[in-house]
């Protein structure tokens, strides 16, 4: 039999329905799991207490008959969101001993829905970086190496510990947020599945703020599927966030087995960019053939644009990093350094709490905004952002149902290989998956295959506003046609 | 456009950051090397393009004017590094 914590979430629901194991079983399955992993470091801090009480609960109401939709399942909860009683840091010095006396909307509905709680995931620091290597509670280690090769690898980020939690089975899935990236380019990097949904479907109440205008939560697990559960509870309307839709949420997982038949996929000519990696290639047009074998119209388009999204973020984002960053002051959580007077105890506690990129992304966003450059930067930015939008409205409106892409330009990378002086190379990570978050729209990671050293690769689908339906079928028909990847074997417990 | 020495110090104070005399070097570089990256957009043709305010087309939700929310002084306070009878205590500001 697969061990508890190695089965996927849909197998581990219907396997507790069936009453073949309990919810104490397989919380305990995990965090078993969870203590053998610490090499891996994805885990900030677990809450084995919390769990096992919730799996009792799990399991008297499925003694009862009334188990709930996510009932006894085990997950992990990305460390930007706030939970209730539970150290919460965003991966950052400055929010330390901080216990928040609320809880997430998103993870609220998950234990609304009878989930069960393993711990807080690693990050990188305020969900600023692409490797979980600004983390101030250190890096994260990937579960994945290179064949024959111990070099330790990144998991992506800026949800790495989620990503690795969830490939090297420490979870059957878990909370993450994108805002450039963040979900699908981690997704990628581990062979694991990642949904960034449409802006507005998921409310933003109780995550810890980078930049508002792009933030979004979605789920990273291992299958296709159990995205889209996973999703179904994440997802709703919430009047304490603005931005968050009145709309209802479908029933993703019944999507998944809608098919592509008849769907238009777009393919754009600008995302091949230069120096594409040969094996990136291959993968995207291997993804179009399967997609065109399971009866869907394979059509090129453009987006003009494009190159400028990635340019164009390093400016939006930073500006309003800059100010909900502005609330770490010393006065009302986490650390405080003494200074002379007030302006010095700011300056002082910033200059303690904050790591080196987050200060970075601060001062480019201070920069901009600053008198004298808010038009030349900032207003410039969110003009190029319509352009973004206007040219996905475009190709929609040409009759495109979705449109295929690579999740990232290349395979995880080794930590420390790129620690050079210019930050703009980490940043080119989210070259393809940046242009969704400056539009809003939804995307989805899924894994495609494997490198020639033995890495997964992903391709990443984007929708159209709010249909996120369509991107679960045609990700099920490229995991279908792909197979699902073997994820590596316990080399860390 | 880049920024020199002083400007970084400027920007490091206008954003509350205490920087040493040995950081300003390197984060000058680094601040220059995402503004020398951010430069290609001034060859995008922006005329009459409205800047983006919402991705998705809506209208700013307004909830009623009723208090429906409150009584957490204790709550507010609690995670603060110094407080007071549920009021922040701050380094003193006027003398």
């Amino acid at each position: 039999m697969t061990a508890l914590n190695e089965l996927t979430l849909a197998e581990a629901r219907d396997g507790l329905a069936s009453k073949q194991f309990s919810a104490r079983e397989i919380a305990q399955a995990h965090l078993d799991a969870i203590e053998k992993a610490r090499a891996l470091n994805a885990y900030i801090v677990a809450t084995p207490d919390r769990a096992l009480k919730m799996a009792e609960v799990s399991d008297a109401k499925i003694a009862k008959g009334e188990a709930r939709p996510l009932e006894g399942l085990p997950l992990g909860i990305k460390d930007l969101f706030a939970t209730q009683g539970v150290h919460t840091t965003a991966g950052s010095k400055i929010l330390e001993g901080f216990e928040p006396h609320y809880e997430s909307n998103v993870s609220a509905q998950l234990w609304r829905d009878g989930a069960v709680m393993l711990g807080k995931l690693n990050l990188d620091e305020f969900a600023m970086g692409s490797s979980n290597e600004t983390s101030a509670y250190g890096k994260t280690i990937s579960p994945w190496r290179r064949q024959g090769s111990e070099t330790p690898l990144v998991p992506g980020g800026s949800s790495g510990g989620s990503a690795a939690a969830v490939a090297a089975h420490l979870c059957l899935g878990a909370t993450a947020t994108d805002t450039g990236g963040s979900i699908r380019q981690p997704a990628a990097f581990t062979g694991t599945v990642g949904i960034k949904p449409t802006y507005g479907r998921c409310s933003r109440w109780g995550i810890i703020a980078y930049a508002s205008s792009l933030d979004q939560a979605g789920p990273i697990a291992r299958t296709v599927q159990d995205c889209a559960i996973l999703l179904g509870s994440m997802a709703g309307h919430d009047p304490r966030d603005t931005t968050s839709v009145d709309l209802p949420v479908p029933d993703f997982e019944a999507a998944i087995s809608r098919g592509v038949k008849g769907l238009t996929i777009g393919i754009p000519k600008e995302y091949r960019v230069e120096g594409m990696p040969a094996e990136i290639q291959r993968l995207w047009d291997q993804g179009a053939a399967w997609l065109k074998e399971a009866g869907a119209t394979i059509k090129e388009i453009s987006l003009p644009h494009t190159q400028y999204a990635l340019p164009a973020y390093y400016i939006v984002a930073p500006a309003e990093a800059s100010s909900n960053l502005a609330r770490y002051d010393g006065v009302r959580y986490g650390l405080r350094v003494p200074g002379k007077d007030i302006a010095g105890m700011y300056e002082n506690t910033r200059a303690a709490g904050f790591g080196r990129e987050v200060k970075r992304r601060i001062m480019i966003g201070t920069y901009v905004l600053s008198a004298g450059y808010y038009d030349a930067y900032y207003v410039r930015a969110q003009k190029i952002r319509t352009l973004i939008k206007r040219d996905f409205e475009a190709a929609y409106a040409s009759g495109v149902d979705a449109i295929l892409t690579p999740a990232t330009p290349s395979a995880a990378f080794g930590i420390g290989e790129m620690a050079s002086a210019d930050p703009v190379e980490m940043y080119l990570n989210d070259v393809f998956t940046v242009t969704v978050n400056m539009a809003g729209l939804p995307g989805i990671s899924v894994p495609a295959g494997l490198d020639a050293q033995g890495l997964p690769l992903g391709l990443q689908l984007i929708g159209r506003p709010f249909d996120e339906e369509t991107l679960f079928a045609a990700a099920q028909t490229i995991e279908n046609a792909a197979g699902r990847i073997n994820l590596p074997k316990a080399w860390w417990a | 456009m880049s920024v020199d020495e002083k400007t970084v110090r400027r920007i490091a104070h206008l954003a509350r950051i205490a920087v040493t005399d040995e950081e300003v070097g390197p984060l000058q570089g680094e601040l220059n090397a995402i503004l020398a990256f951010v430069e290609q957009l001034g060859a995008v043709d922006i005329d009459g393009v409205e800047p983006m305010t919402s991705v998705t087309p809506m209208r700013m939700k307004k909830r009623a004017d009723v208090v429906n929310d409150g009584g957490r002084a204790r709550d507010v306070v609690a995670n603060a590094p110094e407080t007071e009878d549920n009021y922040f205590l701050v380094p003193k500001v006027v003398e």
